[in-house]
């Protein structure tokens, strides 16, 4: 196998004495779509925040290509997209503006910036839509065009945080099918957090299942499933098994109201 | 078990670094770029919904219309060789500049909560930059406030300055002093992080920015405590500037070139601790 896209080691942060995440450690090949599992808390979101330089660790290192998260953090912001859980995409501008503003930030040239813009409408079905307001569009519309805006400049890795949130099952299926078209067509390393389980059967080729801030499990879904014992098993009871008795937690009264305020906005 | 095969490999990637022919140059260039495309965004939302430039009009108006009447008819603040309406019409400007300008945080909190804060900050952008392109749409907002306050003022039959380089002026201080007070709103945002905290401290500190400064009256009619409290006061140089600049014969205290040494000193030292704060606001 050639050297891995995504490399942590001991990846560690810690807010006061609580540890979000542990001592996490992961290898992520080229053209992967890896997903991290896990309860609302156990440190998904946290992993992905270090891993797009927003958040600096407190111990461990990560490397994306090869640059270092911390010491080269402006070379991996130009090598990844990032899309995050909330809605990022402006609704007081349009569909077409949000692309141009950030093919301007990611210094694409003028002359092929506008060729980029109308491929990346086009690809994610929202062409006939380019000139509306982002407010005026649907929650399923949003999610891709903000996919579009994180993959405008051919990220090697784009990172993914709960992309189908609060869509209906229909949105949710198109999201997936221009995720998956993202990485056919481009080769793009996709690493994307989910609680939905057939979402990470569906979609990713591996796991992680995290469980207070550390790696429960890791695998394909088909070796999770075997690793609690084989036949009629789904990601759900392997979930379970490896996470199960935080599930009855389920976040903070803050995290559910960001997420229910979040999935009330993008439905 | 889904197969990792290898596809189509892309026709272009994402390059890490940009091609530099002249280092630091296209470090600067880029920089200036980064930041009008910041200030473009902002600018073209404001596009979309010009309502919020008149709606903000109102208050301006009533002090002028109210405040201001009244008060010329009291005489009792010296203003020198102006009437007080005159006295106080660059005051306004610099006041409804401010009200605009600081309340400009609540933004950066409501794009917080959103997530577009995250993502502006997971591209290569300069920090610095999202932080002066930011400051820079405040001051074109406040360019929509300097045009209703002559409209105002002319109506009022105050005795304006039409000189072209002092408009130009007006301009530059009218813009610099919105930016300055647009990134103290910013670092603000930035410590408290929530609307409702960021909402009392705005109050809190709109009444001693305005009150302890010349724009309604003269400092030197002040205690003496407060005259310090007023000098160390940007706006009292913003006022200062606009006065002998919008005024037929207005006339400044402390001369253009200290006023505008002053905010640019402010405002480069506003965005240099808004950029290292701006990026917490993520976390």
């Amino acid at each position: 196998m050639a050297s891995p896209i995504l490399e942590t080691h001991a990846l560690t942060r810690r807010y006061g004495s609580l540890t979000a995440v542990d001592s996490f450690t992961l290898s992520v090949a080229e053209g992967e779509i890896f997903g991290l599992l896990g309860p609302n808390g156990a440190g998904k979101t946290t992993t992905l925040k270090m891993l797009t330089t927003l958040l600096p660790p407190t111990s461990g290192e990560a490397k994306i290509a090869g640059r270092d998260i911390v010491h080269q953090a402006r070379e991996v912001r130009r090598l990844i997209g990032y899309v995050p859980q909330m809605l990022s995409a402006d609704g007081t501008l349009s569909g077409y503006e949000n692309l141009d503003i950030f093919g301007k930030l990611y210094d694409i040239p003028r002359a092929e910036r506008g060729k980029r813009v109308s491929d990346a409408l086009e690809f994610m079905g929202l062409a006939d839509s380019a000139n509306k307001l982002v407010r005026d569009y649907s929650g399923g519309m949003i999610r891709r065009l903000e996919v579009a805006q994180s993959f405008l400049h051919h990220p090697r890795v784009l990172f993914l945080d709960e992309p189908t949130t609060g869509l209906d099952p229909t949105a949710r299926r198109v999201v997936w099918e221009h995720v998956q078209r993202l990485r056919q067509d481009f080769g793009t390393t996709i690493i994307l957090t989910t609680h939905l389980m057939e979402e990470a059967d569906h979609l990713c080729h591996r796991l992680a299942i995290m469980h207070l801030g550390k790696v429960a499990a890791i695998g394909t879904p088909a070796e999770l499933k075997a690793s609690i014992g084989g036949n009629g098993v789904t990601l759900d009871d392997v979930f379970i098994h490896y996470a199960g008795d935080t599930l009855e937690s389920g976040g903070t009264y803050r995290e559910t109201v960001r997420t229910r305020r979040t999935a009330h906005r993008v439905g | 078990m889904k197969q990792l095969e290898q596809d189509v490999r892309p026709t272009v990637w994402a390059e890490p670094t940009q091609q530099n022919p002249f280092g630091f140059l296209s470090e600067i260039i880029s920089f200036v770029s980064k930041t009008l495309v910041i200030a473009e965004l902002e600018i073209r939302k404001l596009r979309h919904d010009p309502t919020e430039l008149l709606t903000r009009a109102v208050q301006p108006a009533l002090w002028l219309l109210i405040f201001g009447e009244v008060f010329t008819r009291i005489r009792a603040i010296p203003t020198g060789s102006v009437s007080y309406i005159e006295f106080m019409t660059p005051g306004i400007l610099a006041q409804s500049v401010l009200f605009v300008s600081i309340f400009y945080g609540i933004a950066i909190i409501w794009e917080r909560d959103l997530g577009i804060v995250h993502k502006f900050l997971a591209t290569p952008t300069p920090r610095a930059a999202l932080v002066l392109g930011k400051a820079l749409s405040a001051g074109v907002r406040s360019l929509a406030q300097a045009i209703i306050i002559y409209v105002l003022a002319v109506l009022l039959a105050v005795r304006m300055n039409w000189n072209p380089l002092a408009l130009l002026g007006v301009i530059v201080i009218a813009v610099l002093g919105a930016a300055c007070f647009a990134t103290f709103s910013l670092i603000i945002a930035c410590l408290v992080k929530t609307r409702e905290r960021f909402m009392g401290i705005g109050q809190v500190m709109t009444m001693p920015l305005f009150f302890a400064s010349n724009a309604i009256y003269p400092i030197s009619i002040m205690p003496r405590w407060l005259q310090i409290v007023s000098r160390v006061n940007p706006l009292t140089y913003e006022v200062d500037a606009l006065r002998g600049l919008m005024l037929a014969n207005g006339q400044m205290t402390y001369g253009f070139s200290v006023d505008l040494l002053v905010l640019i000193v402010a405002t480069t030292i506003l965005v240099i601790i808004g950029s290292i704060l701006y990026p917490r606001v993520a976390v």
